[in-house]
């Protein structure tokens, strides 16, 4: 029998580096980790993935190991991206959803190697993926504890992995997976993230955790490298206009209320959505709602004025409330005041006139303001070293 | 009524006229005459213990200790109730407890942790699917509590009725299920119908997991974990809250006597009498009419109205002549099912128990702790109430009030509740006997102290209470905890029988407000509420009691 | 596939796929039906299992046929005949007591019990009434507010209302309890409630206490009207071949020795089926008749969404009933029945809690130690289906398990030897009269008729698996998420029991345009 973990919050195998760098003390629980909300500052922070390096501990990121004869038929049949363009040494992001057509989460799935993949996600899901699995030969591991992550954002990113003695990375492109020796193992980097910059994910296993933690800051240190925590990266990622499960959407299998759940269409997320592949989870109800028309639409609003427009209300121009922010922030290196909205079909047209309702307290005084949003088309920041190859210096 | 010489009417030691008479100070009875006398009306409550509660009481058995000798764990209690009469300020406290402990026969444990993340990691040592799995079942299971929330503080509609309040109750509850959409509503359909081991199948693999939650299914039932149905009764058990947090318990500050107790401060200060030791013997029919009850000591108490919180077999087969019910309701009532199926052990402690492999300081030490670690173990305890005998391997849901009630012991002493299932109203060889009795205790015990050695020796006093004594002391008929038992004929609008499942009895002036009516047993007080709200409309007055909280 | 040779492939030639068959040939569509076995009729079917002795394999009494059907069907002008109707049921403990139910007349019984079983009779009557409009066409959507399907609910809503309030109000009451507390209620004989309870558990994985069981009850007595089963001449499997020759002569084509081993998609829609020997067949449209999960495999998982390939194992097809066959070389005798009462229905059961105890065991894998059976001896009344002066007798058994904790092998001879015990009991000296006996078990049927979990409905008939929600939500219309392909199996409403109807509702279904969304 299993021995009982009587830990209330589980430590990552670099919780000794974390925890000596992380003057607030400021905890929060990530699926049970403890992860830090920032160590010293959460502008310093941010700017160290804008302007240097920022390393994050996404260890408790969910990770599942997918590999067996029919692995590639069954991510095609799981995922709605065609995974057989996903080739060998190749990362894709792509999302998955219930026969309803309704996200049950986002995620990337890496093709580590011919028919080996991982698959990391927000939210757990290995009871939809062994459901996914009936019927077929497929082997599914759940190894979020085994692989120790680190991802290292930032212009300066790639020039701290090569002094760490990563040579060639600035080869890899975006989406692409490498293997280097180290400490007596292997490391794997991805030239993937969440911050809509240049910048890399390395893995390794948990006994080389300490060691990469080591020798990434040794490396880095010339290159301004510096930890940071999960409130700089929610201000990156609103940036960078990444959705994130469980804010910008509920998981289809966590909705309890009839009808909350949100299709890929309504997560503006139809380039992920491949009907010519074959049959796939939700392809018919996706179908029937690419000819009949979604409930909702998915923006990215830039919202007048500077206050952030966290949990607003968007309005029409007569005033009625047509949608909501899921996320919002002032993006420090953008100079635009984002919101990301969800927002009953038709509004969000581009010629719609919206407002956003915020609130905000001064000295406990309370204003209300309605402030004029704009769609963004496009993306909000994204900058050239984002996509370069061979990857700047900085 | 036979007629009476005068001498006879002279010799009645009082006679008064009331508006109301309640039958049974039970927390359904005292919440129904509290809404009563919050509206005006001049109301008598009868009880026949020299105490009031019923079947939610506090009563010091052993020198010291508090037993909540009955019901032991709150959360059904309808916060709009709780809230309106102030039960608070008449000294209500309930104390939250979350999670549970099942114990395993290889000495090792299932411990349902209040933390989420850690309650994933004790489930996933087990199974890593059935920890994912668990969220789409706590989904699941929301879903149905908020179906049947809604309709808690409503009055089931007749569907054989034709009255426009009774379709649009209809359309009310066909809308309730059409707003899930069709595979909701499918869904729950089949969640209303299904068994509670069926439905946990679908969601899980490791049988300690779904045996711990299967508990909730047959708690208080007499059905097994494969009866269909039995995830309607999981639902009953989920369906309640404290404090907004829908399916959590909590212990009642100074055992469950305190919400009797608040009640009837309530009551009282809105005007209304509580007599004690006031046994009905029989409700007073005059021209088809109740009119009043009558004692078994020869008081008469006389009102325009009768309400009796006594379950529907005790109230229409116990309190009535025969002569005066229509024939159909005294058939009905025949076959009202309300058999009992689950006794109780009320233990005085010397000092804390220690259990095979768990910390003093655990968590789990303040949550329900089961010995039961398999649905087929689960299903043979009903196999034993089937062929007339208590489980010679029971389910129990065993509590320590005292890791959490400083009030009920002294300190450092423990007070512990064990509920046990199943326990049959009367044995195959025949009644109960205190022998027997004795040894149903016996077998609890030493299942118990299989999963903790120094169990027996901390033992200072132990009351056994089989159907038979709660029949005998609470008056629930053959001791079922729940006025009646949760299966289909006898829910909704088929409560307890179809005809009498709007509060109002068979003839004028009589009402039914106990856990026998909609929506049934628990201290959940939503019955009495309901009641008062039919009796308040018949006497054309405003309506007193609260609206249910909207759904959100 | 507008080159497709056929119009519609239904995959086996059991009586509901035959049935569906029929009907679509009859709209004009060009039908093919492809049966695994040599013979129509799936588990209707008659099988020789001793030399010169032959039985109906499963079922062995015929009460639910739709009489609509047989009209429609012309069914008895294509062969169908019955060796006897209206049989008695004779329920024998096994002490020399003994209880005839002979239509609404009971012998046996008091007074009082007769005059209840009268107007038990009468309700479940009224009740079968009703819930045959449920059954006898595709049931209306819920949630669509399509003005057909508002104004099918509007009809069956009418239809429970006219019961009446009293018969009304009986209904909502014990429409999803269980036998054993509505016999309680009203009866007082200890056979007359194992009587009822036999034919509300029969088939089942359920004992008398298990709620559900008066609307299983009420399902197997949907048609009958209360009058009793018949015995079909020949056995059941001229059931089979009147079904075959009805939809032949509707113009549909069949095909024996056919094994289905897929059917084939194009573009995410059913085109055609692959058979055993690697040639395909096209056609744009496949019904299945093969039960839900047998079905499902022949599409794959990868065609389909996986919440509903959850939804398909989850489906509860646990067989607990088997067949025990005996060759006599004389007819039994039973201590106190009746000679002329021989060939009747009879009931090896004595009390309530004797079959509650019987299924006890069931739920722990376990084969009934004392087992239940409904015996019926056809030579009596058919001798085509023995030597002269030789007899057959045919018992359901239950309950045996699809999966036994012990294991089939070990487990077959053990109930083999439960079963003659019981039978001993009620014909002593029987066990001298057998010349060769069979067991046919769950495992059996699955093996030989291809039903998955060898359960005789193609799936337990319990409320959460009934009506609208038959078999399984997203395919509770006879349409499947696959476009093109559909059920017509005793999987779908209102399932299995030789009624006919699930596959009639399926042509009604398709030719309607019915899909699954």
């Amino acid at each position: 029998m299993t021995p009982h973990d009587d830990q209330m919050l589980l430590d990552t195998p670099f919780a000794s580096r974390v925890q000596a760098a992380c003057e607030l003390r400021e905890w929060e629980s990530w699926k049970g980790y403890a992860s830090p909300i920032a160590y010293e500052d959460v502008e310093l922070e941010y700017f160290a993935v804008r302007n240097a390096t920022g390393v994050f501990d996404l260890t408790p990121m969910t990770k599942y190991r997918i590999s067996g004869p029919d692995a590639a038929a069954f991510l095609n049949r799981l995922l709605t991206r065609d995974v057989g363009r996903i080739r060998p040494g190749r990362v894709g992001y792509t999302v998955w959803c219930n026969d309803a057509g309704m996200v049950l989460d986002d995620g990337t799935l890496f093709h580590l190697s011919p028919g080996d993949y991982r698959l990391c996600a927000q939210e757990r899901c290995l009871d939809w993926l062994l459901t996914s699995a009936l019927g077929l030969d497929v082997t599914i591991a759940d190894e979020t504890a085994e692989v120790a992550a680190l991802a290292v954002q930032g212009p300066t990113s790639c020039a701290t992995l090569r002094a760490m003695g990563l040579d060639g990375l600035e080869a890899l492109r975006p989406f692409g997976l490498r293997h280097y020796p180290f400490d007596g193992g292997e490391l794997m980097v991805s030239r993937t993230g969440f911050t809509g910059d240049l910048g890399y994910e390395v893995w390794v296993a948990p006994a080389h955790a300490e060691a990469l933690w080591d020798a990434l800051f040794a490396a880095g240190r010339d290159h301004l490298i510096r930890p940071m925590g999960n409130a700089a990266l929610e201000l990156a990622r609103i940036e960078a206009g990444f959705i994130q499960a469980g804010v910008d959407f509920v998981p289809a299998e966590q909705v309890v209320r009839h009808g909350r759940a949100r299709s890929p269409f309504e997560l503006g997320l139809d380039w992920l959505v491949d009907f010519d592949k074959g049959h796939f989870s939700g392809r018919s109800a996706l179908l029937k709602e690419r000819a009949q028309g979604s409930r909702f639409r998915f923006v990215r609003l830039d919202v007048e004025g500077n206050k952030p427009a966290a949990e607003s209300f968007i309005l029409n121009k007569r005033g009625k409330t047509v949608g909501h922010a899921t996320s919002a922030a002032w993006c420090p290196s953008a100079k635009r005041n984002v919101a990301l909205a969800s927002l009953e079909m038709p509004w969000g047209r581009p010629e719609d006139e919206l407002y956003a309702e915020i609130y905000f307290s001064r000295e406990l005084r309370w204003t209300r303001v309605e402030a004029r949003c704009r769609i963004i088309d496009g993306p909000i920041w994204d900058p050239p070293r984002r996509r370069q190859t061979p990857a700047p210096d900085y | 009524m036979p007629s009476r010489s005068v001498a006879e009417k002279w010799t009645m030691k009082r006679m008064r006229q009331y508006d109301a008479i309640v039958i049974g100070a039970g927390h359904n009875g005292l919440c129904n005459a509290a809404y009563l006398a919050k509206a005006g009306l001049d109301v008598l409550v009868v009880e026949r213990n020299p105490h009031i509660g019923g079947a939610s009481v506090s009563r010091e058995l052993y020198p010291g200790w508090t037993y909540s000798n009955c019901s032991y764990v709150c959360s059904l209690l309808r916060p709009e109730i709780s809230r309106d009469l102030e039960l608070a300020r008449h000294g209500l406290q309930v104390v939250p407890y979350h999670g549970g402990v099942t114990f395993t026969q290889d000495g090792d444990h299932f411990g349902n942790y209040p933390d989420a993340e850690r309650l994933h990691r004790e489930m996933a040592r087990h199974s890593r699917r059935d920890a994912n799995a668990y969220e789409r079942f706590e989904a699941d299971v929301t879903k149905q509590t908020r179906l049947i929330r809604q309709f808690l503080l409503a009055t089931p509609p007749d569907p054989t009725s034709f009255k426009p309040k009774d379709l649009k109750g209809l359309l009310e509850f066909a809308s309730a299920f059409t707003g899930m959409g069709e595979e909701g509503l499918l869904d729950s359909v089949r969640f209303w119908t299904m068994s509670i081991g069926d439905f946990l199948d679908e969601y899980f693999e490791t049988d300690v997991i779904k045996a711990h939650l299967s508990g909730s299914g047959v708690i208080g039932t007499a059905l097994g974990v494969y009866s269909p149905g039995t995830a309607y009764v999981l639902l009953h058990h989920y369906m309640g809250e404290v404090d907004g947090n829908v399916g959590a318990w909590g212990f009642a500050r100074g055992g469950m006597g305190a919400v009797a107790e608040a009640l009837a401060a309530s009551l009282r200060a809105f005007g209304g009498e509580i007599v004690c030791d006031a046994d009905v013997h029989r409700v007073i029919v005059e021209q088809g009419r109740a009119v009043g009850v009558a004692l078994a000591d020869g008081t008469e108490y006389r009102a325009k109205l009768v309400v009796s919180n006594l379950d529907p077999k005790r109230t229409f087969l116990k309190c009535f002549d025969e002569s005066d019910l229509p024939a159909e309701v005294v058939e009905q009532a025949r076959n009202f099912k309300i058999r009992g199926s689950s006794g109780k052990l009320n233990i005085a402690l010397d000092g804390l128990p220690t259990f095979n492999g768990l910390s003093p300081d655990s968590p789990l030490m303040l949550t329900d702790m089961h010995c039961t670690d398999s649905l087929e173990r689960m299903e043979r305890a009903y196999d034993d109430w089937k062929a007339g005998t208590w489980s010679q391997d029971p389910y129990v849901d065993m509590l320590i009030p005292t890791t959490v009630d400083p009030t009920m012991a002294p300190p450092g002493k423990h007070m512990m509740t064990v509920f046990v299932q199943y326990c049959p109203p009367t044995l195959a060889q025949g009644p109960w006997t205190p022998q027997a009795r004795d040894a149903f205790g016996q077998t609890v015990i030493d299942q118990l102290a299989a999963h903790s050695p120094d169990f027996k020796d901390l033992i200072l006093d132990c009351e056994v209470r089989t159907p038979h004594e709660l029949e005998d002391e609470v008056g629930l008929t053959e001791g079922n905890i729940f006025h009646g038992e949760l299966t289909f004929d006898q829910l909704l609008f088929n409560r307890p029988f179809p005809g009498c499942a709007q509060y109002r009895g068979p003839l004028r002036g009589f009402y039914l407000c106990g856990s026998g009516t909609h929506p049934g047993g628990g201290v959940m007080a939503a019955p009495g509420a309901n009641a008062a709200r039919e009796i308040l409309a018949d006497l054309k007055r405003p309506d007193v009691t609260p609206p249910s909280y909207p759904n959100d | 596939m507008t080159d497709a040779a056929y119009d519609a492939l239904v995959v086996g030639a059991g009586h509901n796929g035959l049935a569906c068959a029929a009907y679509l040939a009859r709209s004009g569509r060009k039908v093919l039906v492809l049966e695994a076995g040599e013979q129509p009729g799936g588990l209707a079917a008659t099988r020789e299992f001793a030399d010169g002795f032959r039985v109906s394999a499963a079922a062995h009494l015929l009460n639910m046929l739709s009489p609509e059907l047989v009209k429609d069907l012309a069914l008895e002008r294509h062969g169908l005949a019955y060796a006897a109707r209206n049989l008695k049921t004779v329920v024998l403990p096994g002490d020399g007591r003994q209880l005839v139910i002979d239509g609404d007349r009971l012998a046996g019984a008091s007074a009082s019990d007769q005059a209840a079983f009268a107007e038990f009779q009468r309700r479940m009557r009224r009740y079968a009434k009703v819930l045959n409009r449920f059954c006898a066409r595709p049931f209306p959507r819920l949630t669509e507010r399509r003005g057909r399907d508002n104004w099918l609910l509007a009809k069956l809503a009418w239809d429970v209302r006219t019961l009446g309030k009293a018969d009304m109000r009986e209904l909502l009451r014990i429409g999803a309890i269980n036998i054993h507390d509505v016999v309680e209620e009203k009866f007082e004989n200890p056979l007359l409630k194992a009587a009822l309870s036999m034919d509300a558990v029969l088939g089942s994985h359920m004992g008398p206490r298990s709620p559900n069981t008066v609307y299983a009850y009420l399902h197997r007595h949907l048609n009958d009207a209360g009058a009793g089963s018949a015995l079909v001449k020949g056995g059941m499997g001229a059931l089979g071949a009147a079904f075959a020759a009805a939809a032949e002569a509707s113009g549909a084509a069949i095909r024996y020795r056919q094994r289905v081993t897929r059917i084939d998609l194009a573009d995410c829609r059913a085109a055609g089926v692959t058979l055993a020997d690697g040639s395909a067949i096209a056609a744009p449209l496949v019904v299945s008749n093969a039960d839900l999960k047998s079905t499902f495999r022949l599409v794959g998982p990868l065609n389909l969404d996986a919440g509903f390939v959850r939804r398909v194992h989850n489906f509860r097809a646990r067989g607990v009933t088997a067949k025990l066959h005996l060759a006599l070389d004389g007819l039994p005798e039973f201590p106190g029945l009746d000679p002329t009462d021989a060939g009747s229905r009879l009931l090896a059961a004595a009390t309530m809690d004797g079959i509650e105890g019987a299924f006890n065991h069931a739920k722990y894998g376990e084969c009934s130690p004392e087992p239940i059976m409904e015996i019926s001896i056809p030579t009596v009344h058919d001798d085509s289906l023995a030597p002269p002066g030789k007899h057959v007798l045919s018992a359901v058994a239950q309950y045996a398990p699809y999966t036994l904790k012990a294991g089939w092998p070990a487990g077959r001879e053990a109930f083999m030897r439960s079963c003659l015990g019981r039978l001993e009991a009620i014909s002593p000296g029987i066990g001298e009269r057998v010349i060769a006996a069979e067991l046919l078990t769950p495992p059996d049927f699955e093996a030989r008729f291809g039903v998955r979990g060898g359960h005789w409905h193609h799936g337990e008939i319990a409320l959460d698996q009934a009506l609208f929600t038959r078999p399984v939500p997203g395919a509770n219309h006879y349409a499947t998420p696959v476009p093109g392909l559909y059920l017509c199996g005793a999987s779908t409403h209102p399932g299995g029991g030789l009624l006919g109807l699930a596959g009639r509702n399926s042509a009604k279904a398709i030719l309607s345009g019915e899909d699954a969304s």
